[in-house]
């Protein structure tokens, strides 16, 4: 009876191999949902084990009661002029805009800040709230190391205990990493599990929190997870584009045609998209990792083979198999080798205002030597990623045309990487 | 076919499906009910477990090897149906129902003779559509109260639970530990003033008298990963060796009796 039929089911499941790359309304994988503080259209929510609910809602209520405090705003930015080196400049690249042949290209340059990369933003921010809610631990995760460094780097400054779990592949990529947040105090646990990657490193840091949660924030370091992380992490990187706006009105007189960033969970694109949104004529341009093939398992272009679903507290677009187990990635990029991406990406996704493409792990390693050769500056493979994309846009655009490329981070941590891929001279 | 507490404490025995097989997963819950065990919780293997330790994490690394998913663990309750009454309760974390679709899971589930099913990281806010769906088939929505838990979520949680609430005995993953907190008995007692479902207290017991500790203040202590460890040791004779795990953990603690003999009553 009832187990025939569930065979016949089985028997039928096993036709079915293609992935629905949009939602499929009133179908298989939606929600129904409510509107909510922590949704971006259907996207987001908050999908964890009861024992981190209480914490997310003290987070949730501290991050509320933070800001509206003045004292904590003035801090903020205290840290983020005198310690992170903000403002970032918004530097012209003349011989790059001449090689490529098309519009004047500028580069937000997040290399610059402290730690080098866009990361720091968040961690002082978050390290501020940990201090408010008299909490003395702080556990992280890391792909690419440099979220890793820059909580070790806050952990440091304001005398907190720092755990950061970093999958074992990863840290063999990012050794220098490793050693850097040792460096600054912290202790580095290796994941073994799964891919041994950025999602396994998230894995563990939950476990962690939900065994110490208690005494112990998770400073998450993407728009990723429950809420309020997506929306507080993204406020915490708003500055970026804050500051990108007013640097090009006062450069050019005018809004850029186009703003390109990498999206792993998608924190430094969301922070330089994000005062631009309201701008309808900019264009935002994602850049995801398109790996090695179109294959599920050789990329993390989520955009491309994603379907709707929940991982790691989040509901949004998950690399992921007709079970719903979720599927390996690949990037030659650890900080983009991600499955799933930022809820509010799926809705500007959705949405149609922003647009999302790939660029393959051969196509950054090419940008990557373009950059450092044109204007003598080495992004980091994750910003690679979007300059691969500016290299193809670029011909086809006016010479009168604007664009803006975050440069997330620099290179120098990838140095090994490229000395492995890259034939020079 | 439903939730039925007869002994104090009655056991809830969780199994992560398709470890190291199905079949041997359909022998270890037979074995299990004929050695005390009163609900079977069936573990849904999944790439992603966060909320739980190394042992459970394992297993489902050798159940995903073999292919089993939400599918193939609603076979195998319509199986293990076909000769037992007991409580078949499905555990899973989210993803796999969402990918299934929830009104088809509740479908599926209700077919195969669950009782009803516990979702790991779908928190009661989040829990309108699936209540309703499973509501729909009659099955049991059991939801998680953990320790940190404020009144006024326990109360959600409460009102959400149908068929029993799952207390967590501490902040942590699943995984044997050698004391019981007291966290558990205050979490339960704090429980009590918002619902009269039977309460079943889980997370870390291993031990008999961490077992029999837990009949003082709750009606039924899940046992997991000390089975699935179990499980794990003896290959070849799973069934045997949990049917003798099971009985020496409930064995000899003189509180337990068959409710309908009158002995403990509630």
């Amino acid at each position: 009876m009832a187990t025939a039929s569930i065979t016949k089911k089985r028997a039928a499941k096993n036709t079915k191999v293609s992935h629905p790359s949009r939602p499929l309304k009133g179908g298989k994988a939606t929600l129904k949902l409510v509107p909510s503080p922590g949704r971006f259209g259907p996207w987001g929510g908050r999908y964890v084990p009861e024992t981190l609910m209480a914490a997310l809602e003290e987070l949730e209520r501290e991050y509320e009661r933070a800001k509206k405090d003045p004292r904590f705003k003035a801090r903020l930015s205290e840290l983020l002029k005198n310690f992170a080196g903000r403002p970032t400049p918004l530097f012209f690249a003349r011989r790059l805009s001449e090689k490529l042949g098309g519009p004047k290209i500028y580069l937000k340059r997040e290399d610059l800040l402290h730690t080098g990369a866009h990361k720091i933003n968040n961690c002082i921010g978050q390290a501020l709230l940990v201090e408010r809610m008299g909490k003395h631990r702080v556990v992280a995760e890391t792909g690419a190391g440099q979220h890793g460094v820059a909580t070790a780097t806050v952990c440091a400054l304001l005398g907190f205990e720092c755990v950061v779990y970093m999958g074992t592949e990863d840290m063999r990529r990012q050794e220098l990493n490793v050693f850097r947040m040792r460096l600054l105090g912290a202790e580095v646990r290796g994941v073994d599990s799964g891919s041994r990657t950025l999602k396994d490193a998230i894995n563990e840091a939950m476990r962690d929190w939900v065994t110490n949660v208690r005494t112990t924030h998770y400073l998450l370091g993407s728009v990723l997870g429950a809420h309020p992380y997506p929306t507080m992490v993204r406020d915490f990187h708003k500055v970026i584009g804050r500051e990108a706006r007013a640097q090009i009105l006062k450069a050019e007189g005018k809004l850029p045609t186009t703003v390109i960033a990498c999206v792993g969970g998608g924190s430094n694109a969301i922070g330089v998209f994000y005062e631009f949104i309201r701008d309808k004529k900019v264009k935002l341009v994602g850049v995801e990792a398109g790996g090695r093939s179109e294959k599920l398992g050789d990329h993390a272009a989520r955009f491309r083979g994603g379907s709707p679903g929940v991982l790691q507290g989040t509901y949004s677009y998950v690399l992921q198999d007709e079970a719903g187990q979720i599927a390996f990635t690949h990037s030659v990029s650890a900080g983009l080798d991600y499955p799933s991406i930022g809820p509010e990406h799926a809705w500007l996704a959705d949405s149609g205002r922003a647009e999302y493409v790939a660029a393959s792990d051969a196509e950054a390693l090419d940008a990557c030597k373009l950059l450092a050769q044109t204007e003598g500056i080495t992004p980091a493979l994750e910003s690679a990623h979007a300059v691969a994309e500016l290299i193809k846009r670029a011909p086809s655009m006016k010479k009168s045309e604007v664009v803006i490329v975050n440069i997330s981070g620099r290179g120098d941590k990838d140095i090994g990487i490229l000395r492995e891929n890259l034939k020079l001279g | 076919m439903s939730l039925k507490f007869e002994n104090r404490p009655s056991l809830v025995a969780y199994l992560t499906c398709g470890d190291p097989d199905l079949r041997t997963t359909r022998e270890v819950a037979l074995a299990a009910i004929s050695a005390g065990a009163e609900i079977i919780e069936l573990g849904v293997p999944f790439s992603d477990p966060v909320a739980d330790g190394p042992v459970i994490q394992r297993a489902s690394e050798r159940a995903l090897k073999n292919g089993v998913c939400l599918d193939e663990v609603l076979g195998i309750a319509a199986e293990i149906r076909n000769e037992s009454t007991a409580g078949l309760i499905v555990f899973s974390y989210l993803n796999p129902i969402l990918r299934m679709g929830v009104e088809k899971f509740a479908a599926q589930a209700a077919d195969a003779g669950a009782d009803g099913a516990l979702v790991i990281d779908l928190p009661v806010e989040e829990a309108g559509e699936y209540r309703r769906h499973m509501r729909n088939r009659n099955l049991a929505t059991v939801f998680l109260a953990a320790p940190t838990s404020p009144d006024e979520r326990l109360k959600h949680i409460a009102e959400a639970s149908t068929g029993f609430v799952y207390a967590v005995s501490r902040t942590g993953v699943t995984g044997a530990r050698q004391e019981l907190p007291e966290d558990a008995e205050k979490l339960v007692h704090r429980l009590r003033r918002f619902t009269k479902l039977p309460i079943a207290v889980g997370f870390g017991i291993s031990a008999p008298e961490q077992f029999a500790a837990v009949g003082a203040f709750a009606e039924a202590a899940v046992v997991g990963s000390a089975i699935v460890r179990t499980i794990e040791t003896n290959p070849g004779t799973e069934a045997k060796a949990v049917a003798e795990f099971i009985k020496q953990l409930i064995g000899r603690h003189p509180l337990r009796r068959s409710a309908s003999q009158g002995v403990v009553g509630r």
